[in-house]
């Protein structure tokens, strides 16, 4: 847990377990984590609440490298996690990668996701 | 070297004197814009509609941020200006950014009056002029139940009426006898109070409020007369006050705004201001049009053009809420001015204008504003009205034979103004649509300005595009794209998906040139339903195109839980459902059960993960999903009919559990729902539904067309039938004239008002039409009719949807894994 060690990759799971355009959940001591997979098997992951609440970005519609939350319909850039438009709000990301056909997710441990 | 040009305030008046300055001299300045607050330019006048979920956020917004990209202006949002150091021509911002000026531009706007009493301070009191103080509503709306507003001028009732549209019950508080005193005489008032009060609103004039109360947030408010009045959310809405903090800190002159002249410079001369903030010939402004004349005269005069200056501004206002059309302009207690009145109390008309040397004075129309320009122009231009006398109340085309509101618009002089709160008059529109090319009211807006803030012109400008062009004009809901990653219409996309047998989203996209990869949010859901509906048991389902609710197959909650809704047919349950109910009820801990307006029975707050399982559990008791979440067939709500009831005339429950179960399981353009009603007494309320089946003596009124909800709208008659097969063949007929026609989210009653009765009669009334529409239906019927939730419990369909990818245990690594 200290910032000049090397990000820490943890395997989730398979791509294929994650339909295109669809968002599967993690689930961590700290919260849901949504992690997207793209029309071009893209891999991102973001917290899954919207930065207004309740709203679980896993359960939007996946367009491009963007998702629209379910509750009110924010979109959101999956890259960054920031609202596309006006808005200067974003959803904080997680650094998601595919390594051999396999999703892995990197320093849950520094969010307090996971025991590192 | 380039001067340096500093705007403090991102709102309209000062962005719009830097849009009028790059027009008129381009590239002269280096321009910085200060916002405080954390967006780009936005329409402060749409608020209203915002509120009231007619409009959201980004249809509001003028200037985005690659505007301020495009024309070079460095743009600070989020950070107000805190100090200006005149002398050393800098000023500072909050986050302590410094930056030099050669000319300063205040537009730093108003703020909301704050009464002085007890508890002022107490959190949930708010004003209403900026997006922060709509969210605010908005959240209070979600967790509160009353709201109070304090005063009933235009942004008060605005906002009462935004509250009340989300259920809040809502109470106006007015110090004087009359509401929107300022702009309305009592009759006028009068009418307006009583159209809010059937409403729901309630409006309390001469409220003196004498403290607000709560313990740490507002729960009350207390009058001086004792009254006590309970509160969640307390919106201040008393007047606004310029800004002038600021400026008074920099020692330039300031009254009740920051002083300026009629080149709107202020006591320093290199520094100006425009807007709410600004007192010009001793007098403020509250209202837009005032500040498009100002931001030209400022836009002139850094340019160093000079020009006629600024000499005040007659101005109008309008309400906007609604379906409520309220008009005032000028004076309307001018002591020697003659008056002259129309009143209409069946139509709720209300007209009265004053006439002073015979020249206009004011106008208050109420229920009818169409005229309300017409007058407006009059009273600026000081035009005489003694030869018209006569006819003036009844507008412009009085004594006309044929009231062809086109020809009216046709008639209008070139410098009537069409647009008031840009100040856009007909000529200039006209010369766009012949010069510029613009067929649509979007083009005319991007090239003129005009019906782009309040859009109160929008149908004037439609008029002027179909008085210029003709026949060739194509009209506006036609011409519409169907969203941003398309040139095409609905209608176009519905044509060609038949037309090109094109069979897949991608291959729609491809064939018809979309403009992004995949589509958005908007189209992926619309094209998935018009190639279901054009290729029943073809067209392959894609799940990842529907919004979650179809995806899952229960309705999301706010808190992200969802609700299950089994089906119950025509309303109809047993002791055993109710049982399996129940169990499922306890079984899963479900913390609300509830029956809904269509006689069913809502589980709410189910966990996502438990979902297969509860429909498991209702499965084995019989009972199947209710698609209480589908864009597709709801409800068939019955009363008890001749069954039971000593008045009932027919079979209402059989009859509509025999709809509901041909019906059950269809897609279409939005939510349908249905009832029947055993006798003209209509317990089932069946006038206010996608179709309605009333029985009479002598066999059963077909109506279509309603529905509850924020508009409501009462059937329209079909026709009259005798048997219980053809109220079946009928409605089969009509739900897949529907599915056809309609656009995507367009429930029956704006379709049948957008395209008419008369063309839905002509074909369900034809016996072939209607045969052949009704055997298209059951044919897409029998792919449809299969259980969503038993797929989905016998976890076959879709089970990456209900289980977690992994889950991590404090403090361990991954104890599952999905994919071994």
């Amino acid at each position: 847990m200290n910032a000049i060690s090397p990000i820490s990759w943890v395997r989730i799971g398979h791509l294929d377990d994650i339909p295109p355009r669809a968002a599967r959940v993690v689930r961590t001591p700290a919260g849901d984590v949504a992690v997207f997979r793209t029309g071009t098997d893209e891999v991102f992951a973001l917290k899954d609440r919207c930065p207004h609440g309740t709203g679980p970005l896993s359960n939007g519609i996946v367009h491009g490298r963007r998702v629209t939350c379910p509750l009110h319909g924010m979109v959101f850039d999956l890259t960054t996690g920031e609202a596309v438009g006006p808005e200067t709000c974003s959803a904080a990301t997680i650094p998601a990668r595919v390594v051999d056909g396999m999703v892995e997710l990197g320093g849950l441990d520094a969010l307090g996701m996971a025991h590192g | 070297m380039k001067e340096r040009l500093v705007v403090v305030g991102n709102g309209m008046a000062g962005i719009r004197a830097v849009e009028d300055l790059l027009a008129s001299a381009p590239g002269r300045y280096d321009i910085t814009v200060f916002g405080a607050e954390p967006h780009p330019n936005y329409n402060r006048i749409m608020l209203s509609p915002v509120l009231a979920g007619e409009k959201t956020f980004d249809q509001i917004i003028l200037n985005g941020h690659d505007w301020y990209e495009a024309n070079g202006i460095t743009l600070y949002t989020g950070d107000g200006v805190t100090a200006i150091d005149p002398a050393a021509r800098i000023v500072t911002s909050a986050s302590g950014r410094t930056v030099a000026y050669d000319k300063l531009l205040l537009a730093v706007g108003s703020t909301p009056v704050v009464l002085p009493v007890p508890g002022a301070g107490l959190p949930g009191v708010i004003g209403f002029r900026d997006l922060a103080d709509v969210d605010a509503m908005m959240d209070a709306t979600r967790t509160g139940r009353n709201a109070v507003v304090i005063g009933a001028g235009l942004l008060g009732l605005e906002a009462a009426n935004g509250l009340a549209a989300h259920g809040m019950t809502v109470t106006v508080l007015h110090l004087m006898g009359t509401i929107m005193e300022r702009q309305l005489d009592e009759a006028a008032g009068a009418l307006l109070q009583g159209e809010l009060e059937g409403r729901g609103i309630s409006i309390i004039t001469r409220a003196q409020t004498a403290a607000i109360e709560g313990d740490g947030r507002v729960q009350r408010v207390r009058l001086n007369d004792g009254r006590v009045i309970d509160a969640d959310l307390v919106v201040m809405a008393v007047g606004i006050r310029p800004a002038t903090a600021l400026a008074k800190a920099a020692g330039l002159e300031v009254n009740r705004g920051i002083v300026v002249n009629d080149r709107m410079v202020t006591s320093d001369p290199n520094i100006l201001a425009v807007g709410e903030c600004v007192e010009h010939r001793g007098q403020t402004y509250g209202l837009v049009a005032p500040l498009w004349d100002m931001a030209k005269v400022v836009a002139g005069e850094l340019a160093g053009i000079g020009g006629a200056g600024y000499h005040g501004t007659v101005t109008a206002t309008r309400l906007k809420v609604t379906g409520i059309e309220v008009f005032s302009a000028g004076t309307f207690n001018e002591p020697g001015a003659d008056d002259i009145v129309f009143r209409d109390a069946a139509r709720g008309v209300y007209k009265r204008i004053l006439i002073k040397d015979n020249r206009i004075a004011g106008v208050v129309l109420y229920g009818d504003t169409a005229d309300g320009p017409w007058y407006f122009q009059m009273l600026k231009d000081g035009e005489s009205v003694e030869t018209i006398r006569d006819t003036l109340i009844f507008g412009p085309n009085a004594g006309a034979v044929d009231a062809d509101p086109a020809a009216a618009v046709a008639a209008l002089p070139d410098s009537a103004e069409i647009c008031g709160c840009n100040g856009v008059c007909k000529g200039t529109i006209v010369a766009a649509i012949r010069d510029k090319g613009c067929t649509s009211v979007d083009d005319v807006r991007t090239h003129t300005k005009a019906s782009a803030s309040c859009g109160n012109c929008t149908g004037l400008v439609e008029k002027l595009l179909a008085s210029t062009l003709g026949a060739s004009y194509a009209g506006e809901s036609a011409s519409r794209p169907m969203c941003k990653c398309t040139h095409h219409t609905h209608d176009d996309v519905r044509r060609l998906i038949v037309a090109g047998n094109l069979k897949s989203i991608p291959a729609v996209m491809q064939a018809l040139e979309w403009t992004t990869a995949e589509g958005c949010a908007s189209c992926r859901p619309a094209l998935n339903y018009y190639l279901m509906c054009a290729w029943p048991g073809d067209y392959r389902d894609d799940a990842q195109s529907r919004y979650i609710n179809e995806r899952v197959h229960a309705n999301i909650q706010k808190d992200g839980t969802y609700s299950v809704v089994p089906r119950m047919w025509g309303g109809l349950t047993n002791p055993a459902e109710l049982r399996a109910i129940a169990d499922v009820a306890e079984r899963y801990a479900i913390p609300t059960v509830k029956v809904t307006g269509g006689q069913r029975i809502d589980l709410l707050g189910a966990r996502k993960e438990d979902l297969p399982a509860i429909w498991a559990d209702l499965n084995a008791a019989g009972m199947v999903s209710g698609h209480a979440y589908a864009k597709g067939l709801r409800t068939v709500k019955t009363c008890v009919g001749s069954e039971w009831c000593r008045f009932g005339t027919q079979a209402s429950m059989d009859m509509g559990v025999r709809l509901e179960r041909m019906t059950w399981g269809t897609w279409t353009p939005h939510k349908f729902k249905m009832a029947v009603s055993g006798c003209p007494r209509n317990c089932a309320e069946a006038t206010i539904k996608d179709f309605g089946v009333v029985a009479v003596d002598s066999g059963w009124e077909l109506h279509v067309g309603g529905n509850g909800g924020m508009k409501v709208r009462a059937c329209d008659l079909l026709c009259k039938v005798e048997t219980m097969e053809e109220v079946e063949e009928y409605c089969g007929a009509f739900i897949q004239m529907y599915r056809e026609d309609a656009r995507y989210l367009e429930r029956t009653a704006p379709w049948i008002e957008r395209i008419g009765l008369e063309p839905i009669r002509a074909r369900i009334l034809n016996e072939a039409d209607r045969k052949a529409l009704h055997r298209r239906f059951l044919h897409s019927q029998s792919f449809e009719q299969t259980d969503p939730w038993a797929e989905r419990a016998s976890g076959r369909v879709d089970a990456h949807e209900f289980a977690p990818l992994a889950t991590f245990d404090a403090p361990a690594t991954p104890t599952t894994l999905a994919a071994e």
